[in-house]
């Protein structure tokens, strides 16, 4: 079960993308979001496409492992696609039942959306597959450093977030445990009416909330005991480091940018 | 010789509980010297642990750490002063890498960076974990995980270090390389460092200068580990355990040979039965 998650799955590497700085990646992978947006041409979607796959091809990574990532919001992306493509309203109507038709924009559209969706998630999915959770916590601590101005806790919060993740695996470990101990008391899991599966879940719920709270007391008196006062005055172990390929990599992105603004202007 | 915690008529009660978990109680322990403290589960000798360092409050007496006062005006000078190791190997682990882990305590003291990088191997080689420092909680075993909890208490250098069951859930492989890496910390620092071992494990409890026994929150006996254990049946009907050397003992005491009464550790329980074979 767990195995198959592929979203904020880590792939170790050495490949030029996993060596970028974590708040350069978080930074571009989320204005490439916005940047998508603002293709509304073949030329555009084109050049999307390729720096994209450009990305891609530089994590060193199998394209097996993206695919893997596509499969859970592979029925989101048809409900979409048959959205666009049946329900458009205007365009030369190559077919029509009742409600439906199918329009050339309509087509279109649909391909566009497609398009969007494919990138957006290889693009997310580069992010996660080359970045260790820790270091986007980091950079998103980095990142949210001016909202220290209006008295917003940065710190406190990234220590949530680090631990959060740090307990992650622990925690999966425990539900496997629970779960094959429920098991070995005879709870079925996979079988009966949604219902019966939901109550299922409670024996499950139970003990690792009863278990997370044990750990939380505990590692609460631990960080006491360490000198831990909170977020102010505390000096950092683990620093970033912006580097000449960091501010290359924007500079790509840059003229990406520039050549999309072109296209939507000049056709 | 000096004092360096000194515990006076202390008492505590948990507030979902109607008995006391410590009750009048008072000891000292000198400077440089490793106490074990040992009593059967619920005596209060984990609670005892929190008290030293203000993690609980005491309803009644005074501690003085080093000379100073545990109160709330002086509990982080106090904290910096006593090292503790927790039992829970995965639950006191608050770093995502074993370095994160060793630097929390540097990082929550301001120290600079540069110094960081300088500490943190230092204290991980100090116990043998220096090649793990990437590694995380999850891929390290219970002994692994509590080494990396006390190279992070090294690093810090505290002038106690208390040891709050921290081998009760490890294998007999994890438990003797904890102890083997504090036993190594201490011959090191000598003097200047004190060590409070609170422990289930007898045999652990065997190796240190002096023996705290609790029952039901009081002391009720202590000495060295010699008298202590030379008293097998009474600890016995406490619900405590003796070292193996005096369960042979019993075992051939049982068997109509006559043993000594004095407490014998390993090594010369065997001088006692090679020359016992002789005289045969």
């Amino acid at each position: 079960m767990m195995s198959n998650m592929i979203i904020g799955r880590y792939v170790p590497g050495n490949s030029i993308i996993h060596r970028l700085d974590p708040r350069a990646k978080l930074i571009l992978s989320v204005s490439f979001i916005i940047l998508i947006f603002l293709a509304n041409n073949w030329l555009g979607y084109l050049i999307l496409g390729l720096f994209t796959l450009l990305a891609v091809a530089s994590t060193k990574i199998s394209l097996a492992i993206y695919l893997k990532g596509l499969k859970p919001v592979l029925w989101l992306i048809v409900f979409t696609i048959v959205l666009q493509l049946f329900f458009s309203p205007s365009g030369h109507v190559y077919w029509a039942f009742g409600p439906f038709t199918v329009t050339n924009t309509g087509i279109i559209n649909a391909v566009y959306v497609f398009l969007r969706f494919l990138f957006i998630i290889l693009m997310s999915t580069v992010l996660t597959l080359t970045t260790q959770p820790l270091a986007l916590a980091d950079a998103l601590e980095y990142l949210m450093k001016p909202l220290l101005k209006i008295k917003f806790p940065v710190y406190e919060l990234s220590l949530m977030l680090a631990i959060a993740l740090r307990f992650v695996p622990t925690l999966m470990d425990e539900t496997v445990k629970v779960m094959n101990a429920q098991r070995a008391r005879g709870v079925d899991f996979a079988n009966g009416s949604i219902v019966k599966r939901s109550k299922a879940i409670v024996p499950i719920l139970i003990p690792l909330f009863v278990g997370a709270i044990q750990r939380a007391i505990d590692l609460g008196d631990a960080m006491e005991a360490r000198g831990y006062q909170g977020g102010e005055n505390r000096t950092k172990f683990r620093v970033l480091a912006w580097q000449r390929r960091d501010s290359l990599a924007v500079l790509v992105f840059m003229c990406v940018l520039v050549i999309l603004v072109g296209t939507r202007f000049l056709m | 010789m000096e004092n360096i915690i000194e515990v006076k008529n202390i008492s505590y009660q948990y507030p979902s509980s109607t008995s006391k978990a410590l009750d009048n109680l008072s000891f000292s322990v000198t400077k440089g010297e490793w106490v074990a403290i040992i009593g059967h589960n619920g005596s209060g000798k984990s609670t005892l642990a929190k008290l030293l360092n203000y993690l609980l409050v005491a309803d009644a007496g005074e501690i003085l750490i080093d000379g100073q006062l545990v109160n709330e005006a002086n509990m982080w000078t106090v904290r910096n002063k006593v090292g503790m190791v927790f039992q829970n190997p995965e639950n006191q682990f608050v770093g995502a890498t074993v370095a994160d882990d060793v630097a929390f305590g540097l990082e929550n003291r301001g120290i600079e960076r540069e110094r960081m990088l300088a500490l943190v191997p230092a204290a991980l080689k100090e116990v043998q974990m220096d090649v793990f420092a990437d590694r995380e909680p999850t891929h390290l075993s219970g002994g692994q995980k509590q080494r990396v909890a006390l190279a992070g208490i090294i690093a810090v250098a505290p002038k106690i270090i208390i040891l709050d069951e921290a081998t009760a859930m490890l294998d007999p492989k994890g438990r003797k390389e904890v102890i083997a890496a504090i036993r190594k910390l201490k011959d090191r620092l000598g003097k200047e460092l004190t060590v409070i071992s609170i422990t289930h494990d007898i045999d652990e409890a065997a190796d240190a200068d002096r023996i705290l026994v609790i029952n039901d929150g009081q002391l009720v006996e202590e000495g060295t580990p010699a008298t202590i254990f030379s008293s097998g049946q009474r600890l016995l009907a406490l619900g405590l355990d003796v070292p193996y050397a005096e369960q042979l003992k019993l075992a051939l005491k049982n068997l109509d040979v006559d043993v000594p009464e004095e407490y014998l550790d390993e090594e010369r329980l065997v001088q006692w039965l090679w020359q016992l074979n002789l005289k045969m």
